[in-house]
């Protein structure tokens, strides 16, 4: 039993960081149907962000929690500020015209981002310090689960709530699901669609940055090529989940997590991606808009 | 727009004329150093004795063969200037393979018309394959400073064949032998990054441990390298009650799995390979790197004879010597010691002079075991303490 908690959780922690990199990615496919593939390298700038914050701050002597608390806020802000330019760059000259060129304008960036931050740091790994502190709640169960990833479960919980109240309950989730809806509509009804979107970048960004700061403190490395590996995870979970949905992300984050985890721990890991992708062609075949999203009639 | 195009033309065909003739100095050069040796002999009574060194020399793979003609010239013409072996000359009988098996063939039979008493050589695996049967009919022992291939001889084909480098599966060979007789172990997890670099030494581990009785493999597996975290294969590890985990891969897998394991609460000993002994692997590990074994090259770079042939090469050559150039200067060394001692060229006396006496080369002092593998040449095992890797006395 205590090996299938083990496997549960550990399951869990690879769902929670795969959701909070899927949200992005299917908060911008909702809003604009743009896969946006630097996504992952916006998670991969948010971890080197926080690896200088706390460098840093540490150097001057802080105390940890606050040290990971601002690094984790800065790398937030700059990665938010890195999603905007991107979006006003690379993605919105190209909004009237063909879904590929915008979606090739993407990999483009992914393949710039990696290579800036190859040649403006290091190909190295680069040790990361887990600086979020061993609670003492946590000591007897310490060999089962850790403090870490007891945040970043919090951390998953919180923004998924967060952004349920933001699309829910607020102005401009009002906005942003009309936007998601009939953009043209939605511009003469007076949204202000361009904000919308800068807006919708910004909170996927800040939130990738977030994972991308405990996922490496959690794993306690990060070089400029992790982004490409977890986001292409995470765009799987996303598409799992139903590619537009907010709570899809998180379910098929959470389902991808899980059957990595038990297929490793009950049958073997050399064919993890094997059978997570096998996973992934047959709920598409029997669900092809994934496992929440909503099946859409063409728009004629 | 006409004229400037022709102009550069024609500097482009003189750049690439002027390249040429850069390229073929050097190995005029050689062919003169080849024939000056036995020229010098000449006057010699004693018919001289025939080295041959066959390899590629020249293609794709010739920096991989020219280094050890240099070796052997750099030692023949040592040795002829101390009056040979017991006052026979050395003459040196170079032979281009070009890394490929068929020509390989051709290339040995010419060594063994041209009367050759010794080889050294080839470099690369299948051409030496190739080249040894026809050495084995006539009774020539062949050195490889190069030829890593595990079969060449562990397969009992040939026993002509002798080498200066570790097989493939050395590391794989040391690291199970350091489990089982230094630390005692009994059960063990082999993981490996599933590359061919990885997975080929943790399936040679694998074998190690499963043909020996003492032990026992709990676990075997395949990790997904990049992957976002280890924790089920390391739960896995976990419930496998494995003492130690045996890695094939590289630095930064095994950085992540270490310190998910010590996370954990796990000491089990973690035992990896040269890919993962490395700097970056105790920085990015920090503490938890502590205690961790590593195999990896033997370090010779302070070995005085190493030194003395590598300011021997940049003497001679006006560069820093190739890739096996030290191997291949023990090979030659080794091969020239064996005639020298056993006063004998014949096949049988010079295998068992290999086997036993020492000789000082630049890899440290060496013999050969009965398979043709040299002993005292290849991988020891390191341990991470204090911020650093320790060499382990086995």
């Amino acid at each position: 039993m205590d090996y299938f908690l083990e496997l549960f959780l550990g399951g869990l922690t690879r769902g929670s960081i795969y959701a909070l990199i899927a949200l992005g990615y299917t908060m911008v496919y909702g809003i604009i149907e743009l896969i946006n593939f630097a996504h992952g390298e916006i998670y991969m700038i948010g971890a080197f962000t926080g690896l200088i914050v706390i460098s840093v701050l540490t150097l001057l002597g802080w105390n940890t929690v606050a040290v990971i608390v601002i690094a984790a806020l800065v790398a937030m802000i700059y990665s938010a500020a890195y999603g905007y330019t991107i979006e006003k760059i690379a993605y919105k000259p190209l909004r009237g015209s063909q879904r590929l060129s915008a979606l090739i304008s993407a990999i483009g960036m992914s393949l710039f981002l990696q290579n800036y931050v190859l040649l403006a740091q290091t190909s190295n790994f680069l040790p990361y310090p887990n600086l979020i502190p061993e609670f003492t709640f946590v000591k007897p169960i310490e060999h089962i689960v850790r403090s870490t990833e007891i945040v970043i479960y919090i951390a998953t919980a919180l923004v998924m709530v967060g952004l349920t109240v933001l699309i829910k309950f607020t102005r401009m989730g009002k906005a942003m699901r009309a936007v998601a809806q009939d953009r043209d509509m939605a511009m003469l009804v007076g949204v202000d669609v361009n904000r919308v979107i800068s807006f919708t970048f910004i909170i996927g960004s800040s939130i990738a940055a977030l994972g991308g700061v405990l996922v490496a403190s959690h794993i306690g490395q990060v070089n400029y090529y992790v982004g490409f590996i977890a986001g292409i995870k995470a765009f799987v979970a996303a598409v799992l989940g139903g590619i537009g949905s907010m709570p899809g992300a998180v379910l098929g984050s959470l389902v991808l997590g899980w059957t990595e985890s038990f297929f490793t721990g009950y049958i073997s890991s050399d064919y993890e991606d094997v059978f997570a992708f096998i996973f992934l062609v047959l709920i598409l075949i029997f669900r092809p808009a994934g496992i929440l999203g909503r099946s859409q009639t063409d728009k004629v | 727009m006409k004229k400037p195009i022709g102009r550069f033309i024609v500097l482009l065909v003189a750049l690439a004329m002027a390249g040429l003739m850069l390229y073929g100095c050097p190995q005029q050069e050689e062919k003169k150093a080849e024939t000056a040796a036995p020229a010098a002999s000449a006057p010699m009574a004693a018919e001289p004795i025939k080295l041959g060194v066959a390899g590629a020399h020249s293609g794709d793979l010739a920096s991989y063969g020219i280094p050890s003609v240099r070796a052997a010239q750099l030692v023949v013409k040592q040795r002829n200037a101390m009056n040979g072996i017991s006052g026979r000359q050395i003459e040196v009988l170079v032979e281009d393979d070009v890394c490929k098996p068929e020509v390989a063939t051709n290339t040995a039979t010419k060594l063994v018309t041209d009367k050759a008493d010794v080889v050294v050589g080839h470099i690369c695996s299948g051409a030496t394959k190739a080249a040894l049967g026809i050495y084995k009919e006539s009774g020539i022992i062949a050195m490889s400073p190069s030829a890593t291939n595990p079969a060449l001889t562990q397969s009992g084909d040939y026993p002509n064949f002798y080498r200066t480098i570790a097989s493939d599966d050395a590391q794989a060979r040391l690291q199970v032998d350091f489990a089982l007789d230094k630390l005692g172990l009994t059960k063990l997890a082999v993981l490996h990054d599933k590359g061919d670099y990885g997975k080929g030494l943790a399936e040679f581990a694998k074998g190690f441990l499963e043909a020996d009785s003492r032990a026992e493999v709990v676990l075997y597996e395949g990790i997904t390298p990049g992957a976002v975290d280890y924790s089920a294969v390391v739960q896995k590890v976990k419930r496998s009650n494995a003492e130690a985990v045996i890695f094939g891969g590289y630095h930064p897998e095994a950085s992540k799995i270490v310190q998910q394991m010590r996370k954990k609460g796990m000491e089990t000993i973690f035992i990896s390979d040269d890919g993962v002994k490395d700097v970056t692997f105790i920085k990015v590990a920090g503490e938890y790197a502590e205690g961790v074994y590593a195999t990896g090259p033997v370090d010779t770079s302070k070995n005085p004879i190493a030194v003395e042939a590598i300011e021997a090469h940049k003497k001679e050559f006006g560069e820093d010597p190739g890739a096996f150039y030290l191997n291949a200067y023990a090979a030659t060394q080794a091969l020239l010691n064996a005639i020298e001692k056993s006063g004998s060229t014949e096949f049988d006396v010079l295998k068992k002079t290999l086997q036993s006496e020492w000789v000082a080369t630049p890899l440290g002092i060496i013999k050969f075991d009965e398979r043709g593998d040299a002993i005292g040449v290849g991988f020891a095992v390191y341990q991470v303490q204090g911020g650093m890797f320790a060499t382990i006395e086995m």
